[in-house]
């Protein structure tokens, strides 16, 4: 089975209500194994435009394709790995650590109730590479912000997939944290994962990642941080004068 | 003295107790992942309306049951579509189409002197009422159910606890709602008589809660949910046989004590909180003064 080589978004437009775009006229290609950074404000479409190549909202206008190396659209969508901003679970959810993980392959494992030994080993290999061995057995509303990113991230990798899509990974994390996030992908995308994420944090993520897309409802500039991370495209990106300070800083 | 076997003569009083056992459980069970989904007047809105398919179709001279499966199941797709397809919330929609349905049923009952079976049984509960046929339904409704949030389990799970990751994971999230919804109607109907419509939210909801409050554990939430549902509804229907009370309002007394009961379990394990020091694990007034550091 060939895998794509090219994610592709088409003149690609959605909203919530009519005629109020959250997405309007986006085009843009990802080549596979791209470590792409998402960055615009809260509220520009970033999670709306990361659920769109997710294949959770279907385009008003336009169309995502996969491309294989033929250059021949895919009739399916390769296999995402999917971390949702932390902010939206439910923290009382009576799951542990190993049951998150789990859920990452409950679409296609048996009808069973329970976790099979062959996924039990997995995970642990998992949580050893994200610097959680023992926390298999804890609910996840005992760790830290930091270490619950991690579990997530666990869970969108525990079927190795192609793309690996992160909203907001970072968010509320400590310097540590971030940085242990920021690691990971940096590994996973020298196996040649392609991941893509949103972020408003210019400084510790976008500026250090290898391709930058500026976004506010539209794509305004893509392309290398040094290239794109300027005082005038942070502006028209985020629209307040305020980060004509912050990008000044970014430049220095 | 009192005979506390006597009521174990009776045939009525066992299929009562049987009927009761089984409901106790499917309730727990289904109850669970009624509050994880964030429905729990999910059961208040589609008992009623159940109620009021099930009036309608005696009236018109059709099976009980044939009413309230295809009112409760419309209500239920309804529901599920509001929800989905518009900006209004689950329980909004809950109390519109249900309280509407119920209300056509009232209606229909208030314009016609037809309707044979007992009005007050279904609305608050009587194991009396229970016929042959409803108890060979509930049994097998308890088998299906069961047999369902088996297979389902998690499938259920990831949908409830992060829909849309479920949904690019490849799940069918969409159908595994609709299924579920499907499921806790048929429930609810089977419980209906021996619990009453007004009655079965608490049932349904009352031991998920109180087993949520012993552990973060799913499987021993589970287990607890249906054991709390057993044995309230079988002491429930034990003393409604000496107090000579319904069914229906008696469990839910049991089904409330069970919840204090879990209240104050709660509780106490927050003061009482076990530790360990190397091999030795004890419990103790845990008082913490800095961090984890605490006073013996």
């Amino acid at each position: 089975m060939s895998t794509f080589s090219l994610l592709k978004l088409i003149n690609v437009s959605f909203g919530f209500s009519y005629h109020d775009y959250v997405v309007e006229g986006v085009s843009l290609e990802i080549p596979k194994g791209r470590f792409v950074s998402i960055v615009g404000p809260s509220g520009a479409g970033k999670t709306t435009l990361l659920k769109i190549i997710s294949g959770i909202h279907e385009p008003w206008y336009g169309y995502v394709e996969f491309i294989d190396d033929e250059g021949i659209p895919l009739h399916y969508i390769p296999s995402i790995g999917y971390v949702p901003q932390i902010e939206t679970i439910d923290w009382n959810f009576p799951v542990s650590v190993q049951e998150v993980l789990a859920m990452g392959s409950w679409n296609y494992k048996s009808y069973l109730p329970w976790i099979d030994k062959k996924l039990k080993q997995q995970i642990k290999d998992i949580l050893k590479i994200l610097g959680l061995d023992s926390y298999g057995s804890r609910h996840i509303r005992e760790l830290s912000g930091g270490e619950q990113q991690r579990v997530f991230l666990g869970r969108a990798l525990i079927r190795n997939p192609e793309i690996l899509i992160l909203d907001e990974p970072t968010t509320g994390l400590d310097y540590l944290s971030r940085e242990k996030i920021f690691e990971i992908l940096k590994n996973l995308n020298n196996n040649g994962m392609t991941i893509i994420l949103s972020t408003h944090d210019i400084t510790n993520i976008a500026k250090r990642s290898p391709w930058v897309i500026c976004f506010n409802k539209s794509m305004i500039s893509e392309g290398y941080p040094r290239d794109v991370l300027k005082e005038t495209t942070l502006l028209q990106t985020f629209g307040l004068p305020d980060y004509k300070t912050l990008s000044r800083k970014d430049n220095d | 003295m009192i005979d506390f076997f006597s009521p174990f003569q009776y045939e009525f009083f066992i299929k009562g107790i049987i009927v009761s056992v089984l409901l106790g459980g499917i309730c727990g069970l289904v109850g669970v992942y009624v509050v994880l989904r964030g429905l729990a007047y999910v059961g208040h809105g589609l008992s009623h309306a159940a109620f009021g398919g099930a009036i309608i179709s005696s009236i018109g001279g059709m099976n009980f049951y044939v009413g309230a499966i295809l009112w409760s199941y419309l209500a239920s797709f309804v529901i599920h579509e509001i929800s989905k397809r518009n900006k209004i919330k689950p329980d909004a929609a809950i109390g519109l189409v249900t309280t509407a349905i119920f209300a056509f049923g009232v209606l229909i009952v208030s314009m016609t002197d037809r309707y044979t079976r007992n009005f007050e049984s279904l609305l608050f509960g009587n194991v009396l009422s229970i016929t042959d046929q409803d108890l060979y339904i509930i049994i097998l409704i308890t088998i299906l159910s069961g047999l369902f949030f088996f297979l389902f389990h998690k499938r259920l799970v990831f949908t409830f606890f992060d829909n849309e990751s479920a949904k690019i994971s490849g799940i069918k999230t969409y159908y595994v709602e609709l299924l579920f919804s499907f499921v806790l109607a048929t429930v609810i109907i089977a419980s209906m008589s021996s619990i009453g419509v007004t009655l079965l939210a608490a049932v349904i909801v009352g031991p998920a809660i109180s087993a949520r409050l012993l552990s973060n554990n799913f499987t021993n939430v589970i287990l607890s949910s249906v054991a709390i549902g057993i044995v309230a509804c079988f002491f429930g229907m034990y003393f409604s046989f000496f107090l000579d009370s319904s069914s229906g309002p008696t469990i839910v007394m049991f089904v409330t004590l069970g919840f204090g009961l879990s209240v104050l379990y709660a509780t106490l394990k927050k003061i009482y909180h076990s530790h360990r020091h190397g091999d030795l694990t004890h419990s103790h007034v845990h008082v913490h003064v800095d961090k984890h550091r605490h006073e013996h």
